[in-house]
């Protein structure tokens, strides 16, 4: 007996039979094909998937469809209005836009939902009204001031009817140039504000397969039966593959080949997310119950929980070479003169955790193929090409056999740089010769894909009397999980930047990156560097107290500058605005506090403490270490006048193809909107590289530059020769080339150099400047980035609470590109490098996953927002894009330390173990009492 | 793998319970569901084959004074519990309560009903409604019966409300009277599972410097929503005072029994942490009163 459920759906009735067990989610994305409504956890903790019943704001991913019955319904979808052919933008959307509020999207039409929700119920709500309302809707890229102003913005706007308020709180670059420098749009905003944006699960294909994978869920053992003959026979089911089935290549990786595409019988299990076999279905439905049905036995082994144990003598080794990834060592100076030299010799002990990206979007590929023999892969990725070189080598097939289509990405921050489902799309879709989808669940996806390493990090310094560091060993494990991925990089940035951005003449690292049987680490914004950072940073701290010395002298004093040399043996010649951004992040923290490390305590309430930490950090921008560096973009012009940029490096929120628009707006003189943006598509794009180590600015910025400045130059010479000038009288101004006094748009020079059998497109390949490897000296990096943050925190000294009330942020970017782009970047690192002191913690308990939820696994929300103060520092860099260098990641890192230095200024309490746990705050204080 | 097969939608309490013991499989009563749909999805839950909606039913989901009391639907929505001016007036520590049970979406379709047959020691709507005296109104096949509020729980996550047979269908509380008040606080971790380290919601009633009357629930105190009334007594017909209030502290930390919640929070921390929460709630309450 079916119902059916009679609603309104933004503004349009509908009758439709009801389908036993439909949520509203489901309803709306796959009946009614609303796919602005997005699904990030199904367990009613992210708040994507928010839309309005009768009004209230409620998660559809656990709202029974049949109880919309006779209810109105309002999604994303509904807000905008079509006035004539044009859409207009409710005011929300218009403030999300230009506030820079929107960042991935994915997570948007959650957040203007909620916040429509709000403004209905109360037009004229204040900064403790938003947060309240937009508690659980999270956005991971995490520019929660930012959706605040946007939302504040709106409500003015609607309250008045004036247009909406632009920001007017981020300054220009101090770099003039005409487009670069200035604040800009997203090109892809207003989609991502409508609802209009289609990421992978919005796809559907005709004759589309559903596929799901079974998981070992045992962390070591050998596979000793498999049995997927119920699997097989179950209606619905198309295929059901397993490792026997590999045609080529048995492994992936994305430097090593060791991750198994599919555990075979005989073979060993590394971790509980090892695929054993995987299904394509009808419907979800019927493979996650095929892949129930599957039943596998295993000869069991001990679990390697961590790197430590990983190393000790006569524990099982879990790959043939051992548990040993890399042994890493850095060396400089000596360190008995170093140490003998020293007046005062700290040494500690400090432990991260395993964090999760936790991006809202969770892994989806859909695998096409096409009658060609070809196959299609839609994918959001942040490294394309890898991809296509995985998916090839385990088809068999050549490269060109295989073409990546890059879909919008709801956030990758690392995370997104390995193969999930890719490969196993790929296997189903050809055997099956039909599309198929593979769409993980939250659980899957923090089960399976590669978190930031845990690590263990010891470090010992010497300093003299007045401060000045003479030697820094360290010495650190890092848990790479079951497979290396980007294991050994990560873990070598962690080394090379584990004595801080200080000058130190001794200096001696090592580290160990084990193999385990937890998930996989690999890239996680900071890649390594935010461990390495906590513990460095703690330790200044220590001997900052030790001395007797105020922190941010004893860091003034030691910082990197203009022709010091790093850890590694490499001269800084360049842009090293350290020094500034300590100068400017003290500045403003004593203009509010002049003695911002001494404890104050509050008048009301005697147990809430307050003080504020300090921190600095470094981080490379580019791949270094000797890897060529390399990023190729196309320029066209078009018939219309217009321009078209492209290169597969990947957009997944951070704002990459704003920067590709401005750099080529800005070379080609015309404006922003005459220039489209097309990236991640291996038939279409040139290959940009991974988009990882906040490279893309500086190599795919610089190739799109240089490709447009190419392209230019063929225009004048060819106008030149035409018009009998010299190649410099031709000026490109506004949109217009001036050539001797005539006035050509480009539509005309397009027609110009066609007529004249030129192609008006160029393709240019980008490499940066030449690296050495870890050990040689010379130059390990090509720049570094710069961040200093100082945060202020309050403790209530009975319950251990810890609330972070301020961040001042200061970042060495060489320039802002995109000044609007680049206040998200740093908001949403201080809330990432919140969240990885305060809240995350990525639990595995012999191999086992217990986070295995979000309910479990929390990331910062808006309540957690502190005040955020970002302060530019731009020393140029000379190869860099009109003098760029990368953002992404040091903006996240230094506000781990300056959190529990700040903590410890309040209340004596020194953390050595991440996250910063309450009720050790509270204990230590009243163990202390009691004594 | 449907999480339902047929889904009721019942209008009176009798034709809910009609369907409830009359399905053809396994059947539950769904309220808000925040909680049940994802135990079915998340596989803690056996498969359901009837889903019965509670909330098409205006006995529960309505709010309002009938005679001396307040009543509240069980499947009134925990959003609509915190804004109506009517808990306002005669339950603030309700709508206190309510207004920090997980996040504003959810709190628009999760209901008070939900929040105590779950039977957890420590939710936020349970302890709010354990301090403010509520009775409970229980419908079965041979009609409906009201059992004091915290004879609802045998256990941690045990109700005494048979699911498979029995709905409730709402709450009675007292109206609030002159110079008295309420108020429910919490202490919270950021890490880890969205659930109270501690709880607290205190009822009284206030002569002057005098405690009359006082109902203290602490959560998690006990393996069911705890009343205590050790610590009730050492206060009530008492001034409040430091003196007194030290001595309930005590009398609240020698009957409650705070236990070690794995990655939450230990006995030691709880016992050090409750006299402050304890004083807090206390102080606003009893300013509220005066």
């Amino acid at each position: 007996m079916n119902n059916k459920i009679t609603f309104t759906v933004n503004s349009k009735p509908y009758s439709i039979e009801a389908v036993a067990g439909e949520t509203l989610s489901t309803l709306l994305r796959e009946r009614l094909r609303l796919t602005g409504t997005k699904i990030g956890c199904e367990e009613a903790e992210c708040g994507a998937c928010t839309v309005l019943v009768d009004g209230e704001p409620m998660m559809s991913c656990v709202y029974p469809a049949e109880r919309a019955d006779g209810k109105t319904i309002v999604t994303i979808e509904g807000l905008a209005e079509r006035v004539h052919e044009e859409m207009k933008l409710h005011p929300l959307q218009e403030a999300f836009v230009e506030h820079g509020a929107v960042q991935c999207g994915f997570c948007i039409p959650g957040q203007i939902m909620t916040a429509y929700a709000l403004l209905k119920r109360n037009p004229e709500p204040n900064s403790d009204d938003i947060r309240f309302a937009l508690k659980d809707t999270l956005c991971r890229c995490a520019g929660y001031p930012s959706i605040e102003n946007a939302i504040l913005a709106a409500a003015q706007a609607l309250r008045t009817g004036e247009p909406v308020q632009k920001p007017t709180h981020i300054p220009n670059s101090i770099h003039e140039h005409k487009t670069v420098g200035h604040s800009h749009l997203r090109p892809e905003a207003v989609e991502k504000v409508t609802g209009d944006a289609i990421y992978t699960d919005d796809l559907k294909f005709d004759g589309m397969l559903y596929a799901k994978a079974k998981r070992a869920m045992i962390p070591h053992g050998f596979l000793t039966k498999l049995d997927i003959s119920k699997a097989k026979a179950l209606k619905g089911v198309v295929a059901v593959l397993t490792a026997s089935d590999v045609p080529a290549e048995k492994n992936h990786g994305l430097v090593i080949y060791d991750w198994p595409v599919m555990v075979g019988v005989g073979e060993r299990v590394r971790y509980v997310g090892d695929a054993l076999a995987i299904v394509a279905a009808e419907s979800q439905e019927i493979a996650e119950q095929a892949s129930a049905l599957i039943e596998a036995e295993f000869d069991l082994q001990p679990v390697i929980t961590n790197a430590v144990m990983a190393r000790e003598e006569g524990v099982p080794q879990i790959h043939e070479k051992g548990n040993l990834l890399k042994h890493i060592k850095v060396r400089k100076g000596d360190m008995d003169t170093g140490f003998g030299e020293a007046d005062i010799v700290l040494e500690h002990i400090f432990h991260t955790p395993a964090t999760d990206h936790a991006f809202i979007e969770p892994e989806c590929s859909i695998a096409v193929p096409l009658p060609d023999g070809r196959m299609e892969i839609y994918v959001g990725s942040q490294i394309p090409y890898q991809d296509r070189t995985q998916v090839a080598r385990v088809m068999g097939w050549p490269e060109e056999r295989v073409r990546i289509v890059g879909q919008l990405m709801g956030g990758g921050f690392g995370g997104k740089e390995d193969v999930m489902g890719q490969i196993h799309t790929a296997m189903l879709a050809n055997v099956t010769q039909r599309p198929v989808k593979l769409l993980f669940d939250r659980r899957e996806s923090l089960l399976v894909h590669p978190k930031r390493h845990a690590t263990q990090i010891r470090v010992k310094i010497g300093a003299k009397k007045n401060g000045r560091l003479v030697a820094a060993e360290t010495e650190l494990y890092g848990d790479t999980g079951a497979y290396a991925s980007l294991g050994e990089k990560v873990m070598t940035r962690a080394t090379t930047h584990s004595a801080g951005p200080y000058d130190i003449p001794h200096v001696r690292a090592d580290c160990y990156a084990m193999y385990t049987n937890n998930p996989p680490a690999g890239a996680f914004r900071g890649f390594g560097v935010t461990q390495s950072a906590f513990a460095v940073e703690s330790m200044m701290d220590k001997l900052a107290e030790e001395l007797n010395i105020d922190p941010v002298e004893l860091r003034r004093m030691n910082a990197l500058h203009v022709g010091s040399f790093t850890n590694t043996g490499q001269e800084l010649k360049e842009s090293v605005g350290l020094l500034e951004c300590i100068d400017r992040v003290d500045a403003e923290m004593r203009k509010q506090n002049a003695h911002p490390f001494k404890p104050t305590i509050d008048s009301k309430n005697p147990n809430l403490v307050r003080a504020w930490g300090f921190a600095s950090a470094y981080k490379n921008t580019g791949l270094g270490g000797g890897a060529p560096d390399i990023s190729g973009a196309d320029v066209e012009l078009y018939a219309d006048g217009t321009f078209q940029v492209r290169s597969s490096a990947a957009e997944l929120g951070q704002g990459l193809v704003t920067v590709m628009r401005l750099v080529v707006s800005e070379e080609m003189a015309v404006a922003p909107e005459k220039v489209r943006v097309l990236v991640m598509d291996t038939d279409l794009t040139p290959n940009g590289g991974p988009t990882t180590a906040s490279r893309q600015t500086f190599v795919t910025g610089n190739a799109s530059r240089y490709a447009a400045k190419t392209l230019r130059d063929e225009i004048s010479a060819t106008m030149a020769e035409k018009y009998d000038v010299r190649p410099e009288q031709i000026r490109f101004e506004d949109g217009i080339v001036h050539v001797n006094g005539h006035s050509m748009s480009y539509s005309e020079i397009y027609n110009e150099m066609v007529a004249l059998g030129k192609q008006p497109k160029v393709r240019y390949e980008y490499e940066a400047p030449k690296t050495t490897p870890l050990g040689q000296g010379g130059d390990m990096h090509f720049a570094f980035s710069f961040g200093v943050q100082a945060a202020e925190v309050e403790v209530n000294k009975i319950t251990g609470e810890v609330r972070v009330l301020k961040v001042i942020s200061a970042n060495d970017v060489g320039m802002a590109v995109n000044p609007l782009g680049l206040q998200g970047q740093v908001e949403g690192g201080v809330m990432m490098g919140l969240g990885n002191c305060l809240t995350e913690e990525f639990i595995v308990e012999n191999g086992v996953v217990v986070t295995d939820q979000l309910a479990r696994y929390r990331v910062p929300g808006i309540m957690l927002t502190p005040e955020i103060t970002a302060i530019i520092v731009e020393h140029p860099i000379a190869s860099g894009p009109y003098g760029a260098k990368g953002v992404g990641e040091i903006s996240s890192i230094p506000t781990t330390p300056a959190i529990t230095n700040a903590i410890y200024n309040a209340v004596g309490v020194r953390f050595d173990k991440l996250p910063v746990d309450q009720e050790v705050i509270a204990r230590e204080l009243w163990e202390r009492e009691g004594k | 793998m449907n999480l339902w097969q047929e889904y009721k939608r019942p209008a009176s309490v009798m034709e809910a319970i009609q369907a409830l013991t009359s399905a053809s499989g396994p059947a539950l009563p769904i309220a808000g569901g925040t909680d049940l749909l994802l135990d079915l999805k998340q596989g803690r839950h056996a498969p359901i084959h009837t889903l019965i909606d509670l909330t098409f039913v205006p006995e529960m989901t309505a709010l309002e004074v009938r005679g001396d009391e307040l009543y509240i639907g069980a499947a009134v929505p925990v959003n609509r519990v915190a804004l109506d001016p009517l808990t306002g007036t005669h339950a603030q520590a309700l709508v206190e309560a309510c207004n920090l049970i997980a996040g504003p979406q959810v709190r628009n379709t999760a209901t008070l009903g939900g929040n105590v047959a779950h039977a957890l020691p420590a939710a936020d709507g349970t302890i709010a409604l354990t301090a403010l005296e509520a009775q409970a109104e229980v419908a079965g096949v041979s009609g409906t019966r009201r059992m004091p509020f915290t004879s609802l729980f045998l256990g941690p996550g045990k109700s005494a409300i048979d699911k498979a047979k029995e709905i409730i269908v709402g709450f009675h509380l007292p109206l609030s009277t002159p110079h008295s008040a309420s108020c429910f606080k919490r202490i919270m971790r950021p890490q880890g599972v969205a659930l109270p380290i501690l709880n607290c919601a205190i009822w009284l009633e206030r002569v002057g410097d005098v405690v009359k009357d006082i109902h203290i629930a602490v959560g998690p105190g006990a393996s069911t929503p705890f009343r205590a009334t050790e610590a009730e007594s050492a206060l009530r017909g008492q001034a409040l005072n430091e003196e007194s209030i030290d001595r309930t502290v005590d009398a609240l930390l020698g009957q409650a029994q705070f236990r070690t919640s794995a990655r939450r929070a230990t006995s030691d921390y709880r016992k050090h942490i409750v006299g402050g929460l304890f004083k807090d709630v206390l102080n606003t309450a009893w300013s509220r009163a005066g």
